[in-house]
């Protein structure tokens, strides 16, 4: 028998991909390129004839040819499928691991840790709670304009022929260097416009100290504001508190209010942190949209390492989701109707899932972004500020470190993260957080296995949502191709 | 593709790839809009080039040299197009090619 004679003898097999029902219209997600498509009759019939037993071409098409296909549509389907990557025959050919693309990676956004302090002491902060990685002993409390305009020239610079950088204002609490902060929107607006590239800011406060000030200057200078709130009163008073004790919520509310009112030249979103004994998705998103009033609200469980109490175990973890799918029905409604819902998790993995992004990495640290801390040491992520771990160099000292940086992005490609290399979902996941492998292995380059079913769940949710999205009023997904 | 339709924008791209490594040659123009049969007007027929205006009255895609000129233009109008001699050196450059429309990719390649 010559080879391709083997070859055209060999049965079928299916590739690598997720298929899922929605709107009883079957999907496949494809993997790893993250292609969504919706199956045709014939296309289904393939796949269910591939998968029940091993078939070559011909048997393939004269199966399919007695459940009433015609022998061309069969052919033409089968070419198709093969190409797509859904189906193949022969020897499975295996990519060799990706290798870091040769050439620069030009910066994006640097994250700014103005201040190392907080008026706040929140039991699950990750800068000052049990698992906290930082050392700031001997660092300076605030960022002074020495360091904040290298770290604007280094940005200017690293970034290359991007046109467009961002700067986001990070601590500690963000507004408790108001001052420097806005010198250094000052410096950075004048740099940026003499390098002839665009400027954006953006910062998390836990808005403690806003005032009308402030709230003008964040308007004037388009400033994207995250608050960290958790939700009512006996919610976020729980986790949110000052060093005396008290709760938060008094305080920031009005504070929030004044700000959603006066400030409508950028985003301003609610960043919830979920921990184990606050939880409640419905409740806590339907406070801070009807009550205080945002108009986005996203969650994030707090990172924390098994044996804390706050630390949210695999039940709890289980109920959230639950809570997480009944705002994304809700949000599948709004979208149908056409209009925006405020659950942002929900609208970023659609976002992600209708580009069809098939991640390298799980997140832009170390690729487009880098942390600066108050005396100028650079890092993977405002997470890495100012801990030995996943440093990159220092701003007074040589700059960005771009050996430590390529060494990371090597040593963190998804395909060194063996873990991963079955799962359907790494195209949008890649791994997850290094910070969260950080504190739960001790290993920034681990997977965060505790995560998988959690994120698989998410995703297979997003992608019926997606699907219904896409049957039912498909103009709505249009907004998500606008950048 | 008949076997399933693309629904996110990766999608489209694997599209266009598999139409790329598999599909047919079309004739002429449009190959985003598959299937639709591109109608010329003027003094030829459809797969006998030498179009004055396309479809829409435009001037845009009518005939150019070696792509788009065959016997009509040379014979019919004496149009110099370039297509090989048909009356002295290669006078059975087109006997392959019954019907224009269903064998042109039976004409001949006639080296001068």
């Amino acid at each position: 028998m010559t080879a391709s004679a083997t070859l055209t003898a060999s049965p079928y097999r299916l590739r690598e991909y997720h298929s899922f029902e929605s709107g009883g219209t079957q999907f496949l997600y494809l993997v790893p390129s993250g292609a969504i498509f919706a199956l045709n009759a014939i296309g289904q019939a393939i796949i269910d004839c591939v998968g029940e037993q091993d078939r070559t071409r011909e048997e393939l098409v004269s199966t399919l040819a007695g459940r009433g296909y015609e022998e061309a549509e069969i052919e033409e389907a089968m070419t198709e499928l093969e190409h797509s990557d859904v189906i193949f025959s022969g020897d499975q050919t295996f990519q060799e691991a990706p290798t870091l693309p040769t050439g620069s990676f030009p910066l994006q956004r640097v994250v700014l840790h103005v201040t190392n302090q907080c008026n706040l002491a929140c039991g699950y902060c990750y800068e000052y709670s049990g698992d906290k990685i930082s050392e700031t002993q001997g660092k300076p409390k605030y960022m002074d304009a020495a360091v904040s305009e290298a770290a604007i020239d280094m940005l200017i610079k690293e970034s290359a022929e991007r046109p467009s950088i961002h700067v986001t204002f990070f601590g500690g609490e963000t507004l408790l260097n108001f001052h420097g902060l806005r010198d250094t929107v000052a410096y950075a607006k004048t740099k940026s416009a003499e390098a002839g590239k665009s400027v954006e800011f953006s910062l998390t406060t836990n808005a403690t100290l806003l005032n009308e000030e402030i709230v003008e200057f964040l308007a004037e200078h388009r400033v994207g504001v995250t608050v960290s709130i958790d939700g009512d009163r006996e919610l976020n008073d729980k986790m949110r508190i000052f060093h005396d004790g008290r709760g938060s919520y008094e305080i920031i509310v009005p504070k929030i209010k004044m700000l959603l009112n006066r400030h409508r030249t950028n985003s301003i979103g609610a960043r919830v942190t979920l921990s184990a004994g606050v939880s409640h998705v419905r409740r806590i998103y339907e406070h801070l949209t009807q009550e205080v009033g945002f108009r986005a609200v996203g969650f994030s469980p707090a990172t924390a390492s098994p044996e804390r109490l706050y630390h949210i175990g695999v039940q709890k973890m289980s109920s959230i989701l639950g809570g997480f799918e009944d705002l994304a029905w809700e949000y599948r409604d709004w979208a149908v109707a056409g209009k925006q819902h405020g659950f942002t998790n929900a609208n970023d993995t659609l976002k992600e899932l209708h580009s069809g992004i098939s991640k390298a990495y799980p997140c832009g640290a170390g690729l487009g972004l880098l942390g600066v801390g108050t005396a100028g040491d650079i890092s993977l992520c405002h997470r890495f500020v100012d801990s030995p771990v996943g440093k990159m160099g220092h701003l007074h000292e040589g700059g960005v470190d771009h050996a430590a940086r390529n060494n990371f992005l090597e040593t963190h490609h998804l395909g060194a993260r063996y873990d991963c290399h079955t799962c359907w979902a790494r195209p949008v996941c890649a791994g997850g957080c290094y910070h969260e492998a950080f504190v739960h292995y001790g290993e920034t380059s681990a997977a965060n296995l505790h995560y998988c079913d959690w994120i698989r769940g998410w995703n297979d949710l997003c992608l019926r949502i997606y699907g219904e999205i896409s049957l039912q009023n498909p103009s709505f997904l249009d907004r998500f191709s606008e950048n | 593709m008949n076997s399933m339709r693309p629904m996110n924008r990766k999608a489209r791209k694997v599209q266009d790839t598999v139409i790329a490594r598999t599909g047919d040659v079309h004739a002429l123009q449009n190959p985003k809009e598959q299937g639709k049969v591109y109608h010329p007007m003027g003094c030829t027929l459809n797969f006998t080039p030498g179009w004055e205006v396309d479809i829409s009255g435009g001037t845009a895609g009518l005939c150019q040299p070696v792509e788009r000129d065959l016997f009509d233009c040379y014979l019919g109008c004496g149009w110099p197009a370039q297509v090989p001699d048909h009356l002295n050196n290669a006078p059975n450059w087109t006997d392959k090619c019954a019907s224009a429309a269903n064998d042109w990719r039976n004409v001949d390649i006639v080296f001068p």
